[in-house]
């Protein structure tokens, strides 16, 4: 019981608002401590995980090519391609790039899009430029459509990759349920995340379309500073 | 064989790349949290778990010291090269895509485990070589340009790692046992409906305190899923598993825990708000687990 103290200490740090790393190794030290470890050995785990988990932050090793080609006016082109789409809003464009996420998940395709190869280079910046022409210009709606272009790639990726009979979700599951001598073939659970799939993008791209009109409230009037 | 070997090598030339740069402008803070990215990824395997566990401290108390700093104003990009900007861009997703598909066909070449990382380092290696040939990039620019994003996104970047290896502490501690045996005890036996309920939102809400629907499915499955709902009510054993997980990952879009997915999104695109896309994704999240919820219901009784 007493080993939850850490999840404690992680929600109360956060919600305080103190640095994130520092109650994140508060945290760790606090679940060791309350189950009994000593702390080399608290050290030593947190240090293992971190080497084993090292693929999550090489995905950094883009950011030369993206720099570049930002400073190569990639941004602005991207916009620049809009401009040519008659009828695209940002809504309608997020909304496109939701149904192909989830789509190129669900045939095992996770990794040919993400916030550092599609979002930040291409998918953001054509969703600004499409709001800019509906008249949403301003700091808020630039956040606003860049929230919501990360979060429509994150939808898209989830509620499509279980529909891939050899993603990692997938695995996991035949194996504990293997545990209990339940035998499943991977494709029995693949076919049951399609209704979640189609609910998402209902409910997501319905969101998106809302976005439209609410972008034609940030119209008028024209901001202060602009 | 070609796996993580090549991935961290290239990373960690990255980042060895970024810190020399923030070194020669005086960001010194900068500098030395790239430099102990880089050894993580160079010597990482050769340091034993102990030392990795000073590095991370060291890491921390870097980012805790307010030193590092955000990157100046960026120069205005020059948009001379026309659409031609868009085929470095494209080759990164295209190459993990034909990657994917080709390097599980070479398992002796390439490790078939990591074939999709192994396609994009390779992609990105084509990238950066059509950055000089085709857009006549000069040798340190594009490291340059990386440098000032990596300084704009800052200690953000361990954030994802640093939340997985605290999981682990979580799970050598045992606080998955404990949570399911606090959700098992509080649903009373033969109740259908609260059992989905506590099993739909206690997937949710592990998930959201994990960071990780992975972490939540064992401990879930064993407290109520195949007690409760598959062994106790007769659910199919494919549903309770499939939209249970699916609920979980609704709990992945409302948590910070998540970083690799909601806060690192948010600092690439330098939101204001770091929330500012867990925000977005919550309208999203409730009613698609009340849908996970009401499919499990109409399922299993």
């Amino acid at each position: 019981m007493l080993v939850l103290a850490g999840i404690a200490v992680i929600a109360g740090g956060f919600l305080l608002r103190f640095h994130p790393l520092l109650v994140i190794v508060a945290s760790a030290a606090v679940t060791g401590w309350a189950a009994g470890l000593d702390p080399l050995r608290i050290l030593a785990t947190f240090g293992h995980a971190f080497n084993e988990t090292r693929y999550v932050t090489a995905i950094y090793m883009v950011l030369p090519v993206i720099g570049l080609l930002e400073r190569r006016g990639l941004q602005e082109r991207a916009r620049g391609l809009v401009a040519g789409l008659h009828g695209a809003t940002a809504g309608r464009l997020l909304a496109g790039y939701l149904l192909f996420r989830q789509v190129t998940a669900a045939l095992g395709l996770t990794s040919v899009a993400g916030p550092a190869q599609t979002v930040r280079p291409l998918v953001a910046p054509m969703a600004q430029a499409a709001a800019e022409r509906q008249g949403a210009t301003g700091d808020a709606a630039a956040e606003e459509v860049k929230a919501m272009a990360a979060a429509t790639d994150n939808i898209g990726l989830f509620f499509g990759e279980d529909i891939f009979i050899a993603i990692g979700s997938i695995l996991l599951m035949k194996g504990v349920l293997d545990g209990y001598g339940i035998v499943l073939e991977p494709f029995q659970l693949s076919i049951w995340a399609i209704p979640t799939a189609i609910a998402a993008f209902a409910i997501h791209g319905a969101r998106l379309l809302w976005l439209d009109r609410r972008l034609a409230r940030h119209t008028q009037p024209p901001g202060p500073a602009a | 064989m070609i796996g993580l070997n090549l991935v961290y090598g290239m990373a960690g030339a990255v980042f060895a790349i970024f810190a020399v740069l923030a070194l020669c402008e005086r960001r010194v803070a900068n500098a030395a949290f790239y430099a102990l990215i880089a050894a993580s990824f160079l010597i990482g395997d050769r340091l034993g778990d102990v030392a990795n566990g000073v590095l991370v401290l060291a890491l921390v108390a870097i980012a805790a010291s307010g030193r590092m700093r955000r990157a100046d104003a960026a120069p205005v990009a020059a948009a001379r090269h026309g659409a031609r900007v868009f085929v470095p861009a494209l080759v990164i997703p295209a190459a993990a895509l034909a990657g994917t598909l080709l390097f599980k066909q070479l398992p002796g070449l390439i490790d078939p485990k990591q074939a999709t990382l192994v396609a994009v380092t390779c992609g990105t290696l084509i990238a950066l070589a059509l950055c000089f040939a085709l857009l006549g990039a000069r040798p340190a620019e594009p490291f340059v340009a990386g440098r000032r994003l990596a300084d704009d996104i800052g200690w953000v970047a361990v954030m994802p790692q640093m939340l997985a290896s605290l999981g682990a502490v979580f799970a050598l501690a045992g606080v998955g046992t404990v949570v399911g045996d606090l959700i098992g005890a509080v649903v009373p036996a033969g109740n259908v409906p609260g059992a989905v309920l506590a099993y739909a939102l206690g997937m949710a809400a592990f998930t959201i305190v994990m960071g990780n629907a992975f972490a939540a499915f064992p401990v879930m499955a064993a407290a109520v899923g195949v007690p409760l709902l598959i062994r106790g009510a007769g659910g199919d054993p494919a549903v309770v598993a499939a939209v249970g997980m699916l609920a979980g990952f609704c709990g992945t879009l409302m948590t910070p825990m998540a970083a690799n997915f909601n806060l690192m999104p948010a600092a690439l695109l330098d939101l204001k708000d770091r929330y500012g896309v867990i925000r977005a994704q919550l309208p999203t999240a409730i009613p698609l687990l009340a849908f996970n919820a009401a499919l499990l219901y109409a399922m299993v009784a």
